[in-house]
C-alpha cells in the first residue's frame, strides 16, 4: 500500500475521536456544563500516577476480551457471548483453584488451564448449535449469556459457596497464597501506588500469541480467508463447519483468560461483585482496534482511560455517565468511518492500477 | 386420506407433542397453573413485546437489512416511553417511545444503508450506544426527582385502561356485572375444553388497550408488506436490489423506511414493557427480549402470524417463569416425555447415537423431576432463553431468508 493511503487508513479513528468529543461537548453545553473544563478535569485526573496504574489494570481484561472477540470477527463469526464465557470460566477456575495448593507457577498455570477449558467448552455449545442446528451465533451466544448467568448464580449459592463461612453473601473459598498472582510494583519500582496486576505480562503474551495464530499459522490463514471471501475459502478446500467450531472454541478459550486478571491479581475468589460487562466492552474495543493486536491495545487503554478519568466528574457536578455516551459515540462513528475510508482506499488503488495500465 | 392426516400429524410432532403433554400434565392438581386464564393472560402480556420486536425485525430484514440492534431500539423505547409517560401521560409515552426507537432505527439505517457498514457490526454498536444513552438520559432527566435513581425512572402518570369483554368474560356494562361464560367453562375443569376456555379468557378479560393496539399490528403488517405497492417495493429490495433499481424503485429509500419502521416497532415493544408492565423504566429491563423477538421471527419463518405464534410460545415460557415456579417444575416431566418420544423416533430412523443421547437426557430429566419439589429460582429465570434455543434447534431448517439479506448495497455496483 502507498504511504498516503496508509496514513489515510489511520485517519478514521482520529476523525471518529474528534467527532465524538465534539458531540459530547454539545451535549455537555446543552445540559449547561462547560465541556472544555470537563475534559480538562478528566485529563488531569486521568494522568495521575494512581490513575495510570488503575487504567492499566482495567485495560488488561478489556484487551484480552477484545482478542477473544477478534478471533471470531476475523472469520466473520460474531461471538457476542464472551461475557457469559468468561464468567463461567472464572467461577469454575476460582473454585477448583481454591481446593488445593501446589507451587505458585504450577498452581497459576493450572487455574489458567481450567478457566480456558471451561470457557472454551461453553463457547463450543454455540459452535455446535450453529453447525448442527443452523442457529445464528449472535442469537445462541446471547441466550447462552443469560443461561450462564443463571447457572452461575445458582452454583455460587448452592455448589461453590464457601463452607462454614460467616460472610453473608455467597462466595467461593479464597485462592491459597500459591494461587495468587504477585503484583508488579517491585518489578517496576512503583512505590506508594496500588497493585499493578501481574496479569499484564500474560496480556502481552496473549497479544503476541494472537498475532502469531492469526497471521502466521494455517489456521489463521483459513480464518482470514473465510472472513474475507467465504466462496474462495470453500473452493480452496476449507471445511467451513469444522472451522466454525474451531474458531468458536478458540475464541472461548481466549475468553477464559478475561476474568483471570481480576481473579488472580485482586479478588482471589468469585463473589457477586466480580466484574461483569467486560465481554461487551471487549466487542467495542475489538471494533475500535480493527482486530489488530496493537490497535486493540490502544483501544483498551483509551476506554480504560475514559472510564477511570470520568470517576472524578461526579465531584464536579457533571454526570459521569457522559463517558458511556462518549464511548458509544466513538464506537458507532468509528465503524462508519472505517467503512468510508476502506472504500476510499479501494477506489484509489483501482485508479492507480488503471493509471499503470495506461502508461 | 386418514393415512395422510396421520402422516402430516406425525410430521408436526415437534409442535403437537409438547402441546398435548402440557395439556395432560395440566390436569394434575399441582400443575393446574399451566393452563389457567391467568397464565395465558400473563403469556399474552409477555408475548407482545417479543412479537413487536419480531415484527420490527421482519420489516427490516424484508428490505435486506439485518437488525441485531432491535434490543438497543427496545431499550430506547423503554426509556423514552417512561419519560413520555411520566411527563405527559400513558398514550403520549407510547408514542414517544416509538419515536425513540425509530430514531435509533434511523441511525442504523444511516450506518448500514448510506455508509454500507456491516449490518451486524452496526447492530452491535447500536445496542452498546442505546445502553449508554439510556443511562445518561435517565441521570440528567430525573436528577432532582424523588423515587428515581441512575438506573430507574419515576412511575409513569395516567393509565392506558383495560377492557374485559362483557357476557363472554364477565365485563361490566354500565356498572352492571354480566355473565362470565368462559370463566364458567374454565371452572368446570373438563379436559381440553376448560384449558381452551382458559386460553380464550386470557384474550378477553382484563386486557390492556395497548395490547389490542399491538395485536392489530399483526394483520396490518401483512396488509402493508404483501398487499400494497410500497410493501412490494420493500420486499423486492431485499430480494433483488439491482433489479428493483432498474425498475425505478428507490432502493435506499425503501431500506430507510423498513429500518425506521423496525425501530418504531421495537420502540413500541420497549414502551409496552414500561407502560403496560412495570410502570417505570429499569436498566436491563429488556432482558434480551429483542433477541428473542429475532428468534420468533426466524421461528415464524418471516410471516407476521408465524411471529405471533412464536412469540406466544416464548411468552408462555416467560409467563410460567413469573407466575408459578411450581408450574415450571411440571415442564421437567414434559421435557422428559418429549425426549423419550424423540428417542423412539430417531430409533426408527436408525440414528442410534442421537437416540441414545435423547434417552439418557430423558431419564436425566425424569430423575430430576422425581427427586425435586421445585426448580431453583435461578433456573426459572432463564426459561425463556433456553426455550428459545430448544425451539430454534428444532424449527430452524425450513426458513426462507430474503435473498440479499445482510448484503450491503451500493448504487451502481453489481450486487
Amino acid at each position: 500500500m502507498k504511504l498516503s493511503l496508509r496514513i489515510a487508513s489511520f485517519s478514521a479513528p482520529i476523525i471518529a475521536l474528534a467527532i465524538s468529543f465534539g458531540l459530547s461537548s454539545l451535549i455537555l453545553l446543552f445540559i449547561g456544563k462547560d465541556p472544555v473544563e470537563t475534559f480538562r478535569i478528566m485529563f488531569e485526573y486521568g494522568i495521575k500516577g494512581k490513575s495510570i496504574v488503575s487504567i492499566i489494570n482495567r485495560s488488561i481484561p478489556l484487551y484480552i476480551s477484545a482478542i477473544a472477540v477478534a478471533v471470531g470477527f476475523k472469520m466473520g463469526l460474531f461471538n457476542i457471548g464472551v461475557e457469559g464465557q468468561y464468567l463461567v470460566g472464572s467461577i469454575i477456575a476460582a473454585f477448583v483453584g481454591s481446593q488445593f495448593s501446589i507451587i505458585t507457577p504450577l498452581h497459576i498455570l493450572f487455574i489458567i488451564l481450567i478457566a480456558v477449558a471451561s470457557s472454551a467448552m461453553w463457547a463450543a455449545i454455540a459452535g455446535y448449535l450453529k453447525v448442527k442446528k443452523g442457529i445464528h451465533e449472535v442469537i445462541s451466544t446471547i441466550m447462552l449469556n443469560y443461561i450462564g448467568t443463571g447457572l452461575i448464580s445458582y452454583s455460587l449459592t448452592n455448589v461453590f459457596d464457601e463452607k462454614g463461612s460467616e460472610y453473608e453473601l455467597p462466595r467461593t473459598p479464597e485462592l491459597p497464597e500459591t494461587g495468587q498472582m504477585p503484583a508488579l510494583n517491585n518489578f517496576f519500582r512503583l512505590e506508594d501506588l496500588q497493585d499493578l496486576h501481574g496479569f499484564l505480562f500474560v496480556a502481552i503474551i496473549v497479544g503476541i500469541f494472537y498475532y502469531w495464530l492469526v497471521w502466521k499459522t494455517t489456521l489463521g490463514f483459513d480464518l482470514r480467508i473465510t472472513g474475507s471471501n467465504p466462496v474462495a475459502a470453500k473452493f480452496s478446500g476449507i471445511n467451513p463447519n469444522k472451522l466454525i467450531v474451531v474458531a468458536m472454541v478458540t475464541s472461548g478459550g481466549f475468553a477464559g483468560l478475561v476474568g483471570l486478571g481480576p481473579l488472580l491479581g485482586y479478588f482471589h475468589r468469585f463473589t457477586i461483585d466480580f466484574p461483569t460487562g467486560l465481554g461487551f466492552a471487549g466487542i467495542a474495543v475489538a471494533l475500535l482496534g480493527r482486530n489488530h493486536p496493537f490497535g486493540m491495545g490502544v483501544g483498551a487503554l483509551l476506554f480504560a482511560f475514559l472510564e477511570r478519568s470520568s470517576q472524578i466528574l461526579d465531584l464536579n457536578d457533571v454526570p459521569k455517565e457522559i463517558e458511556r455516551m462518549l464511548q458509544a459515540f466513538i464506537l458507532l462513528i468509528v465503524v462508519v468511518f472505517y467503512e468510508v475510508i476502506r472504500r476510499f482506499i479501494v477506489k484509489q488503488q483501482v485508479k492507480d492500477a488503471s493509471k499503470k495500465i495506461e502508461t | 386420506m386418514t393415512k395422510n392426516i396421520f402422516k402430516s400429524l406425525l410430521n408436526r410432532y415437534i409442535v403437537i407433542t409438547p402441546i398435548l403433554l402440557v395439556l395432560i400434565v395440566a390436569q394434575m392438581e399441582e400443575y393446574s397453573q399451566l393452563t389457567t386464564s391467568g397464565t395465558f393472560g400473563a403469556a399474552i402480556r409477555l408475548a407482545i413485546p417479543i412479537m413487536l420486536a419480531g415484527l420490527g425485525g421482519l420489516f427490516s430484514e424484508k428490505t435486506g437489512v439485518v437488525n441485531i440492534g432491535l434490543e438497543g431500539m427496545m431499550i430506547m423505547g423503554t426509556w423514552f416511553g417512561a419519560w413520555g409517560g411520566f411527563t405527559f401521560g400513558a398514550w403520549q409515552g407510547v408514542f414517544i417511545g416509538m419515536l425513540g426507537g425509530a430514531l435509533f432505527g434511523l441511525i442504523h439505517a444511516i450506518a448500514t444503508v448510506s455508509f454500507q457498514v456491516d449490518h451486524i457490526v452496526s447492530g452491535v454498536a447500536i445496542n452498546i450506544l442505546a445502553a449508554g444513552v439510556a443511562r445518561f438520559l435517565n441521570v440528567i432527566a430525573f436528577e432532582d426527582i424523588a423515587f428515581a435513581s441512575s438506573t430507574a425512572s419515576p412511575r409513569i402518570t395516567g393509565d392506558i385502561g383495560r377492557l374485559t369483554v362483557p357476557y363472554l368474560a364477565g365485563g361490566e356494562i354500565n356498572g352492571q356485572e354480566t355473565t362470565n361464560l368462559f370463566g364458567f367453562i374454565e371452572n368446570l375443569n373438563v379436559f381440553l375444553i376448560s384449558d381452551f376456555a382458559g386460553l380464550v379468557l386470557g384474550f378477553l378479560s382484563n386486557i390492556s388497550y395497548l395490547t389490542i393496539f399491538a395485536l392489530a399490528i399483526v394483520p396490518l403488517s401483512v396488509l402493508i408488506l404483501w398487499k400494497t405497492p410500497i410493501g412490494l417495493q420493500m420486499r423486492s429490495v431485499g430480494e433483488y436490489p439491482t433489479g428493483s433499481e432498474s425498475l425505478g424503485v428507490n432502493v435506499y429509500l425503501m431500506k430507510y423506511i423498513g429500518v425506521s419502521i423496525s425501530g418504531a416497532l421495537s420502540g413500541l415493544a420497549g414502551a409496552y414493557l414500561v407502560i403496560a408492565g412495570t410502570g417505570i423504566y429499569l436498566e436491563g429491563q429488556t432482558g434480551g427480549r429483542g433477541f428473542i423477538g429475532l428468534a420468533s421471527m426466524l421461528f415464524g419463518n418471516y410471516k407476521p402470524f408465524g411471529i405471533l405464534m412464536g412469540s406466544g410460545l416464548f411468552g408462555f415460557a416467560d409467563a410460567l417463569q413469573l407466575r408459578s415456579p411450581k408450574a415450571v417444575h411440571g415442564l421437567l416431566i414434559i421435557i422428559a416425555i418429549f425426549l423419550f418420544v424423540l428417542a423412539i423416533k430417531t430409533l426408527f430412523e436408525k440414528k442410534y447415537i442421537p437416540s441414545l443421547i435423547s434417552l439418557l437426557l430423558s431419564s436425566g430429566f425424569l430423575i430430576w423431576f422425581l427427586n425435586s419439589e421445585s426448580i431453583p429460582n435461578q433456573f426459572v429465570y432463564f426459561t425463556p432463553h433456553i426455550t428459545t434455543l430448544i425451539v430454534l434447534s428444532f424449527a430452524n431448517q425450513r426458513i426462507k431468508l430474503p435473498e440479499k439479506i445482510g448484503v450491503p448495497y451500493k448504487k451502481g455496483e453489481l450486487n
